[in-house]
């Protein structure tokens, strides 16, 4: 045999050794590390298997139901399914602060887990972006328009 | 006929110069007619000329308010400032596949300007590689993302841009670096996919090529590093990185075209690697294309998803396309670029270039496999999931260590064979140099085992780069009695690309401490605050002090006063974190407050604020030498710079393994020099 093709047979070999190890090694680490993206109805649908893992539940803020402690700074609230007053929902628990956004029937993602105790701990909460952005709609408030001191007066609303 | 009608015109002109010359390109090249390269270098130009008209007569619309043109009516508003109507050629998928087109066309244009003296046959293969992506791309601004298309009943105003677009200046530079990266891969696609056609590539081509792919290496980089810089100023999410898939697929062809600029210096001197070399130009475009695909067809749902349109369909086929072709290209016409050389030694500078390649290809593969992942299952199995931060953190922090290890020890090693006990005596200080650093960090109460790993790396390679750039300017002092400034302006325009690509290393090694330091040595804390109460966050105090209202011509303002004492208590200084509202959204975007010293950032987004009971809720970190990512711009623009300049023609035929003696007498390495190849690493 000659050196170069002794050369390449080991080279192959040790390449496919290598990435054999790297490709279990990573599609291992994958599994641990999957977020499942459900609805509040798809994850109630999931029974025993929703627990544990890391979920991000996508759904909207139902109406009424936000209670904001700021001495423990404690957030809960319900993300349903949809809008509907009967729609499926989940209670959820938060340590942070609610984004300016955050508020009734807005599109939410949390993240976080799910337990048998029926609440949801949420480490990360994302309110969605609306995609289609657009200008207020007549009689729509910005989220601003309260009294907040105007720092230069011309202009001003 | 009206301005869209006229763009649309420029549109279709695009068309028929690229497939022109796409088609003349190829059958030329290939059936060995050199009198075609005439025709595929006019078609190239008569492309780019058309795409650059095409791209003026948008801007012309945007800068008029001509809202009979759909893409205007769509991005364009009359209040907007003139600067922000110019940048909103990007700031929407139609008008950002026009101006990749206009990208493109430039980078044609010049690749077939300073190469038209070349080999006629391999440029016309070449070009009319280039020249078939050009179709694509024409193809797609003529149909499927038509920005032209003219509106029978257009609208007297329209939404204005993104206000995330609007938000920040890092906004008008960050896409074209990127596409200007993006885009730049295909003219070493192109130069890669001919050799392979052809069956051979000359060592004259690898110069040239290697120059190509660090052009778009640079603007790559820098588009990265500004997106992250962005995301950082903007979102306030407090981070610069989240593995989101956007990001992904920019890193993704960087992983790729670093491994490619690292493995031509294999090919050049020892001729071996040269499938492999060609492989990772093929996939840095693949991937770039693939990149372009995830962000443009919003098949993610991340922040980039704002531009969903029905490209997707078409950019799939294409993907699929060139994966056949280059697959098959590989596969047939691989075996015919043989290698001419082997490696003869496990301790060489080839051995050590060999094992960075595979660390890239490990990294690649980790970051692709997690990026795809969550497109396969629901493609597949109707799953809806998303790969978490944590792994690729955890996966790819051994390879980032290692490639660090690699950046030390690969330059201290010659090409061919090294010498076991002068390879142990160089790397004596540098691992004191190593060692000292993680022991002070230490002393210093730091903990965690990676940040102290790559702090400890980082003064390594630190060591060996600066002793492998003074260490020949010394001796050239000494030799040449010339003075230090003589001496090292000699040295670096002697080996140019030795000296740019050490500089590129520090730079790399200033971004590597200052991600570790930021990650394992952040802290954070919220807080929710009445007027005259006040917070602290390591030893920095900040006192709320009320809200206040501003307007600027394009936004409204809330911001909070924070007043804040500095640890240490000097240079008292009011942050002002606030929230922006735009006439066309009804959600605010927030712009942090960032309090940037060398040493760290103190960084407080206003998460919440209520107007009538003047109650505020913040969000603070601070982030220890998080600038420092943004600082390394400069020296890794100023490190490709030295390395691409022009270098004066050589007589060829010297490409060889041995020193090049530049004409004159070769240079006697000193007896201390760190490496016998310090001064030939020059091509």
């Amino acid at each position: 045999m000659s050196p170069t093709t002794r050369n390449r047979l080991i080279l192959v070999g040790a390449l496919a050794i290598a990435a054999s190890g790297l490709a279990v090694i990573a599609f291992g680490n994958l599994g641990e590390n999957l977020v499942y993206y459900w609805s509040p109805q798809e994850m109630l649908d999931q029974g025993d298997k929703a627990y544990g893992p890391t979920i991000r539940l996508g759904g909207v803020v139902k109406e009424g139901s936000i209670e904001w402690d700021a001495d423990s700074a404690e957030l809960r609230f319900r993300v349903a399914e949809g809008v509907e007053e009967d729609a499926v929902s989940v209670p959820v628990r938060s340590r942070e602060t609610p984004p300016q956004m955050f508020r009734d029937n807005i599109g939410v993602v949390v993240e976080g887990t799910w337990s048998s105790a029926g609440l949801f701990e949420s480490n990360r909460l994302m309110v969605n972006h609306s995609n289609e952005y657009r200008p207020p709609e007549e009689g729509e408030e910005k989220s601003w328009d309260q009294t907040v001191s105007a720092a230069s007066g011309p202009g001003a609303p | 006929m009206s301005l869209g009608h006229l763009g649309y015109a420029l549109v279709l002109v695009g068309v028929a110069a690229a497939t022109f010359g796409a088609v003349v390109g190829l059958v030329g090249g290939l059936r060995r007619r050199p009198a075609t390269l005439r025709w595929a270098l006019g078609a190239t130009y008569a492309f780019a000329g058309a795409m650059l008209a095409a791209n003026l007569v948008m801007e012309v619309g945007l800068l008029t308010d001509d809202f009979s043109i759909r893409y205007v009516a769509q991005v364009g508003s009359i209040q907007t400032p003139t600067v922000y109507k110019i940048v909103s050629l990007w700031s929407a998928l139609e008008g950002s596949i026009l101006f990749w087109g206009l990208v493109l066309g430039g980078y044609l244009a010049a690749f077939a300007w300073l190469h038209r003296k070349e080999d006629p046959l391999y440029m016309s293969v070449a070009l009319g590689v280039m020249l078939s992506v050009a179709t694509f791309f024409a193809f797609l601004i003529a149909g499927p993302a038509n920005p032209f298309e003219v509106l029978p009943n257009p609208p007297s105003n329209g939404p204005g841009p993104n206000p995330l677009l609007q938000n920040h200046v890092l906004m008008i530079v960050h896409p074209p670096m990127l596409y200007l990266g993006y885009v730049g891969m295909t003219v070493p696609f192109g130069v890669a996919l001919a050799g392979l056609i052809k069956g051979e590539i000359r060592t004259s081509w690898m110069g040239p090529l290697r120059r190509w792919t660090l052009t778009a290496w640079i603007f790559l980089t820098i588009g990265i590093v500004l997106g992250g810089w962005w995301a950082y100023a903007v979102l306030g999410w407090g981070g610069y990185w989240a593995w989101d898939p956007v990001e992904n697929a920019s890193f993704l062809p960087w992983l790729t075209a670093t491994a490619f600029i690292h493995s031509t210096m294999v090919q050049e001197r020892k001729r071996m690697l040269k499938l492999w070399t060609l492989s990772l130009a093929l996939a840095s475009f693949v991937l770039t294309i693939l990149g372009t695909f995830m962000t443009r067809s919003g098949v993610f749902n991340s922040v980039h998803s704002f531009t969903q349109s029905d490209i997707g369909p078409t950019f799939l086929v294409f993907i699929g396309i060139l994966l056949v072709a280059c697959i098959s290209l590989l596969a047939f016409r691989g075996p015919l670029l043989v290698a001419e050389d082997h490696i003869k030694a496990p301790l060489s500078r080839e051995t050590s270039i060999l094992v960075n390649n595979l660390v890239f290809a490990a990294l690649t593969f980790v970051v692709l496999v997690g990026t795809l992942h969550p497109l396969i299952a629901e493609s597949l199995f109707d799953k809806r999931v998303s790969v978490g931060a944590p792994y690729f953190n955890r996966l790819t922090l051994p390879f980032w260590v290692a490639m660090l290890f690699l950046m030390g020890v690969g330059p201290m090693l010659p090409w061919g064979r090294a010498d076991g006990s002068r390879f142990r005596n160089q790397f004596l200080v540098p691992a004191g140099a190593a060692l000292l650093t993680v022991g002070v960090c230490v002393a210093f109460g730091l903990r965690g085992g990676y940040a102290l790993s790559v702090f400890g790396l980082a003064a390594f390679v630190t060591v060996i780069t600066l002793r492998e750039l003074v260490l020949p300017v010394r001796a050239r002092m000494r030799d040449k009695q010339e003075s230090f400034f003589k001496a090292l302006s000699g040295s670096a325009s002697r080996s140019q690309r030795r000296f740019g690509g050490y500089i590129v290393h520090l730079g790399i090694v200033l971004i590597a401490v200052a991600v570790a330091a930021s990650s394992a040595f952040v802290s954070h804390t919220t807080a929710t605050l009445r007027v005259g109460e006040s917070f602290e966050l390591q030893g920095h105090q900040m006192t709320f002090e009320g809200l206040v209202r501003g307007q600027e011509p394009h936004r409204e303002y809330v911001a909070a006063r924070l007043q804040l004492t500095p640890r240490g208590g000097d240079g008292q200084r009011l942050l002002a974190p606030r929230m922006n509202y735009y006439e066309s959204s009804t959600d605010p975007v927030g712009t942090p407050a960032v309090h940037d010293t060398v040493r760290e950032d103190l960084y407080v987004s206003l998460l919440a604020f209520d107007g009538k009971s003047q109650i505020a809720s913040f969000n603070a970190w601070t982030f220890p030498l998080v600038s420092w990512i943004w600082w390394s711009l400069p020296i890794l623009a100023f490190g490709t710079l030295i390395a691409v300049w022009p270098v004066r023609r050589r007589k060829p035929g010297k490409a060889g393994t041995k020193a090049d003696g530049e004409g004159g007498k070769p240079e006697v390495a000193p007896a201390d020099a760190p490496s016998p190849t310090a001064e030939q690493g020059a091509a």
